[in-house]
């Protein structure tokens, strides 16, 4: 992350120093909120802020490739069960590996295999990107299901520990301060490359591809770094997710629900920038809570689907669009 | 494993079969993705959609699964020239269509699937013909009818296409519009009626493929996503807008699969596809027909 964080620096005003300020400030939101929720001591509330902020990394690392370079991943399923799975896999053979060694490992399986994606698909048309990703989940749960030594079809059971290592309480405050921080590397990363040359690329690249070449921009290569990025930080996501429920099966791991909130937070909060899936998972991941606690937990899982299609056809810049214009 | 001639000759018929069923389910994406450039990956749900139908017609008005959905073919015709109306209002219009009007065809595809649950639930729905069960015994091998009149319908249903595509008017039109709709526009025709309808033609194939569907296997409204990479995979495959390159993909994969499941058994069958849409993505990406 941090050379990420760096090369921001290249071109700016105060070399080495771009985008530290913004990072610490994130840290210093974070330490803030989790101090909030140990003040607050509710349990439910832990597990509310660990969806809200999960969505946050997953919404933010589809949007580094959705957003910035206009290649649409529909595979997020495949990335974030390639995250919990690994989690599930490790967890078996070595019980006393921390989770955040677990994270890196799932961030590096499921960068590869976005890289692996993006090699074989993104030298064609960005569309058969979107499909092949999209089969690719399908592959992944057939893989996963057929898999006995994570349990397969009938699912896998892992035992979450009564008390968190470190700093003690429930083990969900646990969960949710490593998602949080996951969240803190995800957004500096995001912006970071906004404000760099990668950034300028990929912008580049959602324009005019065929002019980004022309002018020398190495398409293929960014594409990939964006492609590898992007699935790597949606299987840190998922890393977490089996200490989460507890148990995890083939049918809720691959759950459309993950794919379609991805997306949907992005698209809703604004895609052109780091703050739109902040925006749209705090918005869209609090309507939900809210429907599912005050109608029923099937009209939840419409929301997020209906206000995606009505925001790409009504406020295609999103939320933060929408204020940016009328400033 | 000792492979017996019987068992291998069984599963490259039922493949058979099953290719041409996958025919059906291809070839309304065959006309949005390889003529119209309307990458519509909601096309699955509007399948199970056509399976819902089907099953309504069969349980409660007690008819025969393919005539209900023969009924429905012309809501499911106006379903597409609406659908297709708002996808053009929305973003062909504007020239936005790869981030955003994927997106709206995904937003779609969930929506229905949920819709789907919220009405009928999770719980796998069958129908009942007299075609379902027996099979034709050809003393080599079986024909399974539940396998045999799905693939009827949908051979009559491509030969149809091709037939309109290649003698009538608006046919040729719509293939003109896949190679020029500025020269359509100048032969004083307007290449956006011209989609509307091949599109509404497109969501109209689902009715009959989704009675298909629910003859061939019991459906629940997620199935629908398996197809997916099958239905891309057959279209990559085929040539994009070759429906002769689309069925003999559909058979391929349909074969392919057949004896994936015969001796890996069936949870491996849905990985084919997706094997077969990279291994042509990387390999060969205009399809064995492709233009």
């Amino acid at each position: 992350m941090a050379s990420l964080v760096d090369k921001t620096a290249v071109g700016g005003a105060a070399p080495g120093l771009r985008g530290v300020p913004f990072t610490l400030a994130l840290i210093a939101v974070a330490v803030v909120i989790f101090a909030f929720g140990r003040w607050l001591d509710s349990s439910y509330a832990f597990f509310i802020g660990y969806v809200v902020v999960q969505y946050i990394v997953l919404g933010t690392a589809w949007n580094i490739l959705g957003g910035y370079t206009g290649y649409v991943n529909f595979g997020i399923t495949a990335f974030f069960a390639i995250g919990a799975y690994s989690t599930v896999a490790l967890h078996k053979l070595i019980p006393t590996l921390p989770l955040p060694v677990m994270i890196v490992v799932s961030g590096v399986l499921a960068g590869l295999v976005g890289l692996g994606t993006g090699y074989l698909t993104l030298r064609l048309r960005g569309v058969f990107f979107s499909i092949a990703t999209l089969a690719l989940a399908v592959v992944v749960q057939t893989l996963i299901t057929n898999w006995d030594f994570v349990g397969g079809a009938r699912g896998a059971y892992v035992l979450r520990p009564k008390v968190a290592p470190l700093i003690g309480g429930e083990y969900v405050q646990y969960l949710f301060l490593l998602m949080l921080g996951m969240c803190v590397i995800v957004l500096a990363t995001a912006r970071g490359i906004e404000r760099s040359s990668l950034g300028y690329g990929f912008a580049a690249i959602r324009d005019d591809e065929g002019a980004a070449e022309a002018s020398g921009v190495p398409t293929l290569k960014l594409k990939l770094i964006a492609t590898t990025l992007s699935g790597g930080f949606m299987g840190m996501a998922g890393a977490p997710l089996p200490f989460y429920v507890t148990y995890l099966d083939p049918a809720s791991g691959f759950s459309l629900n993950y794919a379609v909130n991805a997306i949907a937070m992005p698209l809703i909060g604004g895609t052109g920038s780091w703050l739109g899936p902040v925006v749209g998972a705090v918005l869209v991941g609090g309507l939900q809570e809210y429907l599912r606690v005050s109608i029923s937990s099937a009209v939840n899982v419409l929301v997020a689907g209906v206000l995606m299609v009505a925001f790409v056809i009504a406020a295609p810049q999103g939320i933060v669009g929408l204020f940016q214009r009328k400033r | 494993m000792a492979v017996s001639l019987d068992l291998l000759m069984n599963a490259v018929i039922s493949g058979l079969l099953l290719g041409g069923f996958y025919a059906a389910v291809s070839v309304g994406v065959a006309i949005s993705f390889g003529l119209l450039d309307v990458v519509n990956i909601a096309h699955p749900a509007f399948i199970l959609l056509g399976s819902y139908v089907a099953f309504i017609g069969n349980t409660v008005f007690g008819i025969d699964p393919i005539l209900a959905a023969a009924i429905m073919l012309p809501a499911f015709y106006l379903l597409g020239m609406v659908l297709y109306q708002v996808y053009y209002v929305a973003f062909e219009r504007r020239d936005d269509q790869s981030l955003r009007g994927l997106s709206f065809f995904f937003g779609v595809l969930f929506i229905t699937e949920v819709t789907l649950v919220l009405i009928f639930g999770v719980d796998y729905r069958t129908v009942q013909a007299p075609y379902i069960g027996p099979s034709l015994n050809l003393g080599l091998f079986d024909l399974p009818l539940r396998l045999l009149v799905p693939f009827l319908v949908s051979m009559v249903m491509v030969v149809g296409l091709q037939i309109f595509l290649s003698r009538t008017f608006v046919g040729r039109a719509v293939q003109a519009v896949a190679q020029d709709q500025q020269a359509l526009r100048l032969m004083a025709a307007n290449p956006t009626k011209i989609k509307r309808i091949a599109f509404g033609l497109s969501i109209a194939t689902a009715s009959l493929a989704g009675a298909c569907l629910i003859i061939i296997q019991p459906v629940e409204p997620s199935i629908g996503r398996e197809y997916i990479g099958r239905i891309f995979a057959i279209c990559v495959l085929g040539g994009l807008g070759s429906f002769p390159g689309m069925v003999i993909a559909a058979m391929t994969l349909g074969i392919a699969e057949s004896l994936t499941a015969t001796f890996f058994g069936p949870s491996w069958a849905p990985a084919v596809s997706f094997g077969i849409l990279l291994v042509t993505l990387a390999v060969r990406p205009s399809g064995i027909l492709g233009r």
